[in-house]
């Protein structure tokens, strides 16, 4: 099977055939639902969407790290991370569709 | 934020579409991605992220209880990396 990479087009596309705007303003509008996750994200929210998955933001505390090449200690700073959990319903029809 | 939440935020910014419109909008956003990786596709959303499909091999697992060796079979399973952008404004930078 040939791996495709479905992107911000494909997505515009879809909501073209399927809502009947014009192509820019479906554009407008995969764009609109992103920056609103993102934005509901940035503020600390997580953002839920049944039967897809939700993401949430974890706060991660210092650690220390190791360059790999040089084997030096590097201090790695608390940071916030996005965590992505998909909901069963996703994970059974990824994996029905490739038992097929 | 929840999938409705979303879509009354959206319906909100854009008083000139019908809710039901926005609700289609969302639903089939969600419903392209899903089916990009359920057909074992990639899909990048750049600045956003990009989902996956991760395999799993078949492996001998055990019982954490009993010990008991049991076989998990091979699977599939939807990964998500963030993108740059949307990492970089979590940390405020």
């Amino acid at each position: 099977m040939v791996e495709k990479t479905v992107t911000r087009a494909e997505l515009s596309e879809a909501v073209y055939q399927e809502v009947g705007l014009s192509r820019n303003e479906s554009a407008d509008l995969v764009e609109a639902v992103l920056g609103e996750m993102s934005d509901a994200l940035t503020r600390g929210e997580s953002v839920k969407i049944s039967s897809f998955g939700s993401f949430s933001v974890r706060q991660k505390g210092e650690r220390i790290g190791r360059n790999p090449k040089t084997g030096e200690e590097v201090p790695i700073l608390p940071r916030k991370v996005l965590v992505f959990r998909p909901s069963h319903v996703l994970k059974n029809r990824i994996n029905a569709n490739l038992k097929d | 934020m929840t999938r409705s939440e979303l879509i009354a935020t959206i319906a909100q910014r854009n008083p000139h579409l019908y809710h039901r419109d926005v609700e289609r909008i969302v639903t089939t956003i969600f419903e392209e991605i899903s089916s990009a990786l359920a057909s074992g596709d990639r899909v990048e959303l750049r600045g956003f992220g990009a989902f996956s499909v991760k395999r799993r091999g078949a492996r001998v697992g055990r019982n954490p209880r009993t010990g008991a060796s049991v076989s998990v079979e091979a699977k599939a399973v939807p990964f998500f990396k963030t993108g740059k952008q949307l990492r970089e404004r979590l940390n405020g930078e």
